[in-house]
């Protein structure tokens, strides 16, 4: 291998050497989209998403024959506009998402954090409980609990919720047990400081960046879990436009109006594939760095 | 092989690293020479780049980041940097041989000391069954590890430290090489521990020839132990001499400040003449001479122009706008 | 007396770890400790790893609780102590540890991290918090603007002026410093050493000084006490036991240390042999297996302590 002499380097190649990157364009601009749909949906959508005009179902997209500008997608078997119901399906993608990240991330985080710091029985019985959640059959459950206690918005978010805490607990209490060795939390005991203030003020905030990169990691699994939910018929109920219940309305029509379930797939699979690099991207970023503590 | 050729020759050795905050000069333009049997103490302290330094003569420089951008690296003649990675592996070895710092990292803890000790021997010197064997424990024996053929069925995590630094340093001598590098050896060790393993090292050298170039920041284990010193800042050589002429007439500021800071076992408790200021920040290094912002003896000059090398004594030289040859 | 410590014991249960609770055998990192501290003075503790000196420190900071002996801090046994005694120990008592990196929270800022030790329970104002802590910074030579920093934009030697600001903010008494320039180059060992130094004058500070440096431990220290296998060998003037140590392994230690000359002579004592595993202690005195001196006597009875010289004590055979 012969020596590489110096040669000037552009600043773009010197960022790529440190290997770092620039923020991921593409995924990014997925989930700023992603966002913007979801709040702006009433002012995007050219129907209202559960108007259904019977005369006018089964209308394939605007480039294909019988296509019209009025429905750019498509409508499907009521003759509801396919791109309204989509644009609609990313709010409820996205509240779902978020409130279900908030509610499985701060139950799992308090478990992490108390069973990582107390140790001993606590975090016995706190990890046994994980390990018992971590080992149930996801979607297996969630079927079963939605469709006992009737599907509706709230029961989804909760049953998810409650499934999906453990994949917190878990990693926040590992970060908890390696943040517990540093020495400036046995300062903080030596300076006669509660537990109270050394978990809010020493481990939180070290533990937050693994908490923000689970967060990312989770939200895509969410929504296909939701998704797969709504496509078994236990989750988010019609009329509303969630992109499962969209995929599963579509199931009968793939040969003949494939537009159908086509669309909403692919939104899922674009968000979910965005988020994914994003969470990627974060925890390369972030790792490297916490460990340079 | 003339005899006139020095075992190692390195001649303006650089290695960059390139990251975010810019182009980091770890290694810029080092030079040194050393001959068979003899022993080079590397001085510096974190950042002076005499780690990378070592790296960057086995060519292990940790890629993309680190990149070897120039010099020559003479091994008995041959450039090292001129070789093919094929070549190097078989250098790696059997020629030059690594003891790093840190022994619990340097053992594989899942292997027997067996295993890693015969792997090494094997790769490098083609032997089977009982010859292998025998020289396993023939290397072993050479540093002095007591019931050689009991441990080797024993695991890293079952030894202590400096039990350990000597398996790695077993393995590193198994195929005799002709250049060690020890990279700090010692830091990790209690003192009387640190004696022990270097008096050994010691041995090791009188019985095989081999030259060492040790690493270290600790001036009292360059006092016993080395023949030639070079001392290390900011990614150069600043200073290079037999060890009594380091001790003695110090020429360059930075070698004659890290003396006089030192506390010493014997000296009485007046206060420690202090290095102001902070180390550098290799990625932004001032021009002139880095050391200049912290020096005593700072001219004018000293910001402009990095320092030609001064002939203080035969074998002696400091790169410094101060220093002068010593009247014979 | 500041600072006392008799008879200290520390043991830590090996468990099989199938059985919980039940101890196989016992590490006993600190097997009875006799230790003072005086006001104003510095008591360098040194000793190799496997020694008990980081656990003797935890015991002084009440990170562990002794297993056996009694601690006692301006006369009262620490045992004894109420809420109030312990806010008054907290205050006078602080600590500095080796690693600059792991002492500081990266997410705090420094004057969040200084503050720290003034608990609400002390009583003082948000403004008088600024002030101390600004007194503070300019004591151990940082910028005011560093207040508002975080650690990672500061090097090695600063964050450990840093870790001093800190233990200084609650006018303590008596300091524990836990390695303290073990971690930091060599060019800044001296700055640290002379700050600590001129801060003891300046505040008449105590300081207990955990070190296996032995220069640096003599730089600071008026009595020095060396152990050994969780137990003290030797403890005497500082001066006095670095010229005329009496217990083998003092002067192994010392020779050990290596003197700054290529020419400097010195007797070479180069002991045989590893620090003992803390399970399988040896029988009589822990040091025989390694000691150039050993006699029969040595493998049977564990040496008595006795003061062969005045100020200067050991537990040996040779002088007992």
């Amino acid at each position: 291998m012969a020596i590489a002499y110096p040669v000037e380097e552009s600043i773009a190649t010197k960022r790529w050497r440190a290997g770092w990157g620039h923020v991921p364009l593409f995924p990014s601009l997925i989930l700023i989209a992603l966002v913007l749909t979801a709040v702006l949906a009433a002012s995007l959508a050219p129907h209202s998403p559960t108007d259904a005009d019977i005369t006018r179902k089964l209308v394939p997209p605007v480039w294909m024959q019988r296509g019209t500008w009025e429905y750019p997608l498509g409508t499907d078997r009521f003759g509801r506009d396919v791109l309204s119901r989509v644009i609609y399906g990313s709010q409820i993608s996205l509240v779902v998402s978020l409130l279900v990240i908030g509610v499985a991330g701060t139950i799992g985080t308090l478990v992490g954090l108390i069973a990582g710091y107390r140790g001993g029985i606590s975090d016995a019985i706190l990890m046994r409980l994980t390990d018992i959640g971590l080992s149930l059959p996801t979607v297996l459950i969630a079927v079963v609990l939605v469709a006992v206690s009737e599907p509706s918005f709230r029961n989804v978010i909760l049953v998810i919720s409650l499934l999906l805490w453990p994949r917190f607990a878990r990693q926040i209490r590992g970060e908890t047990l390696a943040i517990k060795q540093q020495d400036f939390v046995a300062l903080a005991v030596v300076s006669g400081r509660s537990n109270t203030w050394i978990i809010s003020r020493h481990i939180f905030p070290n533990v937050m960046p693994t908490l923000l990169v689970i967060c990312t990691l989770q939200v895509g699994y969410v929504i296909l879990l939701e998704g797969s939910l709504s496509f078994l018929g236990v989750g988010v109920p019609p009329p509303n436009p969630a992109w499962g219940l969209m995929i599963a309305d579509g199931r009968g029509f793939l040969a003949t109006a494939w537009w159908m379930s086509l669309f909403p797939g692919l939104s899922m699979l674009l968000t979910v594939l965005a988020v994914n690099l994003l969470g990627d991207w974060l925890r390369d970023r972030l790792d490297p760095k916490l460990r340079q503590v | 092989m003339p005899a006139s050729f020095p075992l190692l020759a390195v001649e303006d050795l650089q290695t960059y690293f390139y990251t975010r905050r810019g182009v980091v000069k770890a290694v810029d333009g080092v030079s040194f020479t050393l001959e068979a049997g003899q022993t080079l103490a590397l001085v510096g302290e974190s950042g002076s780049g005499k780690s990378v330094t070592c790296l960057s003569l086995v060519r292990l420089v940790p890629e993309p980041a680190g990149r070897i951008v120039g010099g020559r690296v003479l091994l008995q003649g041959e450039d090292l940097l001129r070789k093919s990675p094929a070549e190097m592996r078989r250098v790696r070895g059997k020629h030059i041989a690594m003891v790093l710092q840190d022994p619990m990292t340097s053992l594989n803890p899942a292997l027997t000391i067996g295993v890693q000790v015969t792997e090494v021997v094997r790769l490098h010197q083609g032997l089977r069954r009982t010859a292998l064997r025998d020289r396993v424990i023939e290397a072993l024996h050479r540093l002095r590890i007591p019931g050689a053929e009991a441990r080797l069925h024993t695991y890293p995590h079952q030894l202590s430290g400096g039990m350990r630094q000597r398996v790695s340093s077993a393995i590193a001598m198994s195929c005799t090489p002709r250049l060690l590098i020890a990279d700090e050896p010692t830091t990790a060790l209690d003192v009387t521990i640190q004696a022990q393993y270097l008096e050994l090292l010691r041995e090791v050298q009188a019985h095989t020839g081999v030259a060492i170039i040790l690493v270290t920041h600790d001036f009292g284990i360059v006092a016993a132990n080395a023949d030639r010193v070079a001392v290390m800042y900011a990614g150069k050589i600043v200073e290079t001499g037999s060890t009594l002429h380091i001790f003695d007439t110090p020429s360059h500021p930075y070698t004659q400040a890290l003396l006089r800071c030192l506390p010493g076992v014997e000296l009485q408790r007046q206060s420690l003449v202090e290095i102001g200021g902070q180390p550098p920040d290799l990625a932004h290094l001032p021009s002139g001479c880095p050391f200049a912002p912290r020096c005593p003896q700072r001219q004018p000059i000293c910001t402009e122009t990095y320092p030609p090398p001064v002939l203080v004594e035969p074998g002696h030289v400091a790169h410094c706008w101060t220093a002068t040859a010593v009247s014979v | 007396m500041l600072l006392q410590g008799i008879a200290l014991k520390k043991y830590f249960p090996v468990t099989t770890g199938l059985v919980p609770g039940k101890a196989r055998g016992w590490i006993k990192a600190v097997d009875g400790v006799d230790v003072q501290v005086a006001r104003g003075e510095t008591l360098g503790i040194v000793g190799e790893s496997g020694s008990g000196k980081t656990t003797l420190a935890k015991l002084f900071l009440l990170l562990e609780w002794p297993t056996a002996g009694s601690l006692l801090f301006g006369g009262k046994e620490i045992a004894a102590f109420d809420k109030a005694d312990l806010l008054q120990y907290r205050r006078s008592v602080q600590t500095v540890f080796q690693d600059p990196y792991s002492s500081l929270n990266p997410r705090m800022r420094v004057e969040d991290i200084v503050a720290e030790p003034l608990l609400p329970a002390m009583g003082l104002s948000r403004a008088a918090v600024q002030e101390r802590v600004a007194e503070v910074l300019t004591l151990v030579g940082l910028s005011q603007e560093s207040t508002a920093l975080y650690p990672h934009e500061f090097s090695g030697g600063q964050r450990q002026r840093i870790a001093i600001a800190r233990a200084l903010v609650t006018y303590p008494q008596l300091i524990i410093l836990d390695e303290p320039v073990s971690a930091l180059d060599v060019s800044i060992r001296a700055q640290i050493l002379n700050l600590l130094k001129g801060l003891q004058e300046r505040l008449g500070l105590a300081y207990v000084m955990i070190s296996h440096d032995l220069a640096a431990a003599r730089y600071l220290s008026t009595q020095l006490a060396v152990m050994y296998a969780g137990k003290l060998v030797e403890v005497g003037a500082c001066d006095a036991v670095y010229t005329a140590p009496l217990h083998p392994y003092t002067q192994a230690l010392l020779s050990a240390a290596l003197p700054l000359h290529p020419t400097a002579r010195r007797q070479r004592i180069v002991l045989a042999g590893e620090v003992p595993d803390p399970l399988h202690l040896p029988s009589g005195c822990r040091f025989h297996p390694r000691c150039p001196h050993a006699m029969p006597q040595c493998t049977v009875d564990e040496p008595t302590w006795k003061e062969v010289r005045s100020g200067q004590a050991t537990a040996c055979h040779l002088h007992g």
